[in-house]
């Protein structure tokens, strides 16, 4: 029989206001094997620490049970204590009278009576509990980093600059992501060009960063410290090594269809491209879909004329294998759809545009060269409206319930630049709030509407028409003045909501890290541990965790790179000694738990095995317990009960149970 | 009722909670009838969350919403003004206790391509 102390924890009045801690003492105490009864205000506080440490001395403790919060937030607290007192640390059982009782319960009479039953059902499951010893796992030194805009390099930079390898997977034919495509940045008008390419550059050239472009993630398996990731390397039938990035081939190339993506499709490119003049790396890329060659085997016009002989028809994709001790996911952004908004004409009229296809519209390497000109007749515009949180904030089954956090600011800039560039325009902004929370950030509005007269205007717009003139009507209510406004305009712009990209889901459900119903990536704590998954290993990075700015995601980059950093930086890990084991005499060999092990821990091997004494050879389960995670899947997936989780097994799971219902 | 309680009952006729709209005045910009109306649709849900339905009773807008349901269609937050209006409609039609319609009336208004639904709605309009 174990020799069991029950400490139960007041939390000040988080437990004790609705729980009668007394009470649960006094009835716990009638339990089997409980020994040692104690009520505290702090348990987790160093006395109450220190209350536990003299009672598993004093008495002999064979099994301790804290109720307290969650395991959660204390549970290595207390088996710290637990060890330091000498006692192995998983016989200490943690039952959560706070998150699963107190908090949630307004009855002090049904909250007691719950507490005691929690407190039972631990009691009963430590005197089943054994000593558990954790083992060690190596950690591979070298990090991923999936997705290769600036949060991405920004990642790569400061985990390669720590002095660890770093590969960074780019599914475009180029880093640089949707911060290359801007014009300017706000606050401070500063090229995004002119402060991205360096960094670009930077990652390239980096001795410890490799660039895989133009790839994708294909597999994960592992786990923290020990990662096996195939990723697949999609066929340019351009050979990176011998291409000068000349663009001869694009300037022959005959086919001229395809929408230029990093212009937002407002243009057309070669079937063979480089995405844009800074693109790293600088080499062509073939479209599969619009290549002549591809399509009818004739033309070949590109090989004809490269001079560096890098055209490859032949080339196929590739399968690249390698081991990662952490993974960095910078999956971004991308703009939702507006056409399900049929009352802004997004579809229907030309001169309706995206706010990202303003930016090509205004950037001197996009089609018009800078020059601003309305998409449908390439005349200067006169008027032009702004539109904000299309698409956001909004609980309908068309959009999305956030906030986009960043079209307040780049609203105001884009109407700041147009007025300071074609003083003739007139700018309309209509708001429903202006959201400019930041560092120089309401300043920065302010300044578009004092100094530069934007017109700004709070109410949604109802509608958007073409008028007889050819252009563009804006009906709208201006909520200050509770007037009707309509506006003759020649451009809408819309502020289009952000998204995470697609394919995060994919991505996520490889790494097993967790995201919500907005396919946003989830954190471990959204306050404390803003920037790790709850998967072990698994990092954030940037817009695929939330919607943020420039700054804030350089910010959360550079964090997320001292996580890995500081994971990396270990020679070993200490795992979890709560994993799988069968019963090889009961195993059926089924290959059930083989199927639904998310981690690969699970193989079949031949062993001999003496069945109350026949022996024979029997095919059973074997668990690799450095990769096993201890999830429980395989133990409920066994048809014959052969798989048992250590310090969860069925016996002890069915022991809690019984105590609930007793 | 009082005011307070007429509030309540618009919200549960109409199965709204008008305290979703987050006053962008998209409904306002999007009726059509927005210039024959004296406190608009926008206005109309910020007095029910007030509980100012005094005022809305007395309101000319009850009766120039011509149920277009535009505002219902492009409201980002479901909070659909169009039926918060309706309810509001039922609420006044049903305080005033009065029937408009005698039941002897009724055989010779009928008309053979008159759905049973309008019938039976207007019944439960006039209540009794």
């Amino acid at each position: 029989m174990q020799r069991i102390g029950v400490f139960i924890c007041w939390c000040g009045s988080n437990i004790a206001a609705t729980v009668d801690v007394a009470k649960v003492a006094e009835e716990i105490k009638k339990e089997p094997g409980v020994v040692y009864v104690k009520d505290y205000q702090y348990m987790c506080s160093e006395a109450g620490q220190l209350l536990v440490k003299n009672a598993i001395k004093e008495h002999k403790l064979t099994g301790v049970v804290i109720c307290s919060c969650s395991p959660r937030m204390h549970e290595a607290t207390f088996r710290k204590t637990a060890k330091a007192a000498g006692l192995n640390p998983y016989m200490l059982e943690v039952a959560n009278i706070r998150e699963q009782c107190s908090w949630i319960h307004k009855d002090r009479k049904e909250a007691t009576e719950k507490a005691i039953i929690l407190a039972r059902a631990a009691v009963a499951k430590v005197s089943l509990n054994t000593p558990l010893q954790p083992g060690e796992s190596a950690v591979t030194k070298r990090a991923l980093v999936i997705g290769g805009g600036i949060a991405g390099i920004q990642s790569a930079l400061d985990i390669a600059d720590a002095g660890y390898k770093v590969d960074i997977v780019e599914r475009e034919p180029t880093i640089g992501g949707k911060m290359a495509q801007l014009d300017k940045t706000f606050p401070t008008l500063d090229c995004a060009a002119c402060i991205l390419t360096p960094k670009m550059v930077e990652a390239a050239q980096h001795e410890n960063i490799t660039l895989y472009t133009y790839s994708e993630v294909e597999e994960v398996k592992g786990f923290v410290g020990n990662f096996d990731v195939k990723i697949r390397k999609k066929a340019r039938y351009v050979d990176e090594t011998k291409c000068t990035g000349c663009a001869v081939c694009t300037n022959k190339c005959p086919s001229r269809k395809a929408g230029n993506e990093f212009n937002c499709s407002l243009d057309k490119r070669g079937a063979i491209y480089i995405p844009f003049a800074q693109a790293v790396p600088n080499v062509a890329v073939i479209d599969t879909e619009h290549c002549l060659h591809f399509k009818t085997g004739k033309c070949g016009l590109c090989q004809k004329n490269c001079s560096a002989n890098a055209i490859d028809f032949d080339q196929k994709d590739e399968i690249i294998e390698e081991k990662y001790g952490a993974i960095v996911v910078a999956t971004g952004y991308q703009i939702s759809d507006v056409t399900k908004y049929d009352e802004f004409q997004y579809t229907e009229h030309p001169d309706v545009v995206t706010s990202l296809e303003l930016e090509r519209l205004m950037n001197a390497a996009g089609p018009t060269k800078g020059v601003l000109l309305r998409p449908s007749n390439h005349q200067h515009p006169k008027d032009i409206v702004f539109i904000q949180c299309v698409g956001s904030r909004d609980t309908t089954s068309r959009g999305k319930c956030y906030c986009s956090k960043i079209c307040c600011m780049y609203t105001a800039k884009h109407a700041m630049l147009i007025r300071e560039k074609y003083p003739d325009v007139n700018v309309h902004v209509f708001y429903i709030d202006v959201r400019t929370p930041g560092k120089n950030f309401d300043e920065f509005y302010r300044r578009a509407v004092e100094q530069y007269n934007v017109d700004y205007i709070k109410g949604m717009v109802g509608k958007v028409y073409e008028n007889e003139k050819g252009g563009l009507t804006v009906r709208a209510v201006n909520l200050i003045t509770n007037e009707r406004v309509m506006i003759d305009t020649d451009m809408v712009v819309l502020a289009a909501a952000i998204e995470p990209s697609a394919g995060v889901k994919k991505v996520a459900s490889m790494l097993t890290a967790s995201i919500d119903t907005n396919n946003f990536l989830t954190e471990a704590h959204p306050k404390l541990r803003p920037v790790e998954s709850p998967t072990a290993g698994v990092f954030l990075s940037g817009v695929c965790q939330g919607p943020k700015d420039i700054p804030e995601t350089v910010s959360q980059a550079g964090a997320a790179a001292v996580k890995v950093v500081g994971l990396l930086a270990k020679d070993k890990l200490v795992t979890n000694p709560c994993t799988a084991e069968p019963n090889e005499l009961m195993c059926n060999g089924c290959s059930s738990c083989e199927k639904v092990c998310p981690y690969g821990a699970i193989t079949y091997v031949e062993k001999m095995l003496n069945d109350r004494g026949i022996k024979e050879t029997r095919r059973v389960a074997s668990v690799n317990s450095a990769v096993c995670q201890g999830c429980g899947a395989c133990t409920v997936a066994c048809p014959s009960g052969a798989m048992d989780l250590k310090g969860f097994s069925n016996k002890q799971i069915m022991a809690e149970v019984d105590a609930i219902c007793k | 009722m009082d005011s307070k309680e007429l509030c309540k009952e618009v919200e549960r006729i109409s199965g709204i909670n008008p305290r979703k709209c987050m006053k962008c005045g998209k409904c306002s910009a999007t009726c059509p009838a927005f210039e024959e109306m004296d406190i608009h649709p926008h206005e109309f849900v910020s007095l029910l969350c007030d509980g100012r339905i005094d005022r809305l009773l007395k309101s000319k807008s009850l009766w120039r919403c011509v149920s277009c349901f535009a505002c219902v269609e492009r409201c980002p937050r479901d909070v659909e003004p169009a039926r918060l209006i309706e309810a509001v409609r039922v609420c006044l039609i049903r305080n005033r206790n009065e029937n408009f319609i005698s039941p002897d009336e009724i055989p010779s208004m009928l008309d053979p391509q008159l759905p049973q639904q309008a019938i039976v709605s207007t019944f439960r309009k006039f209540r009794k």
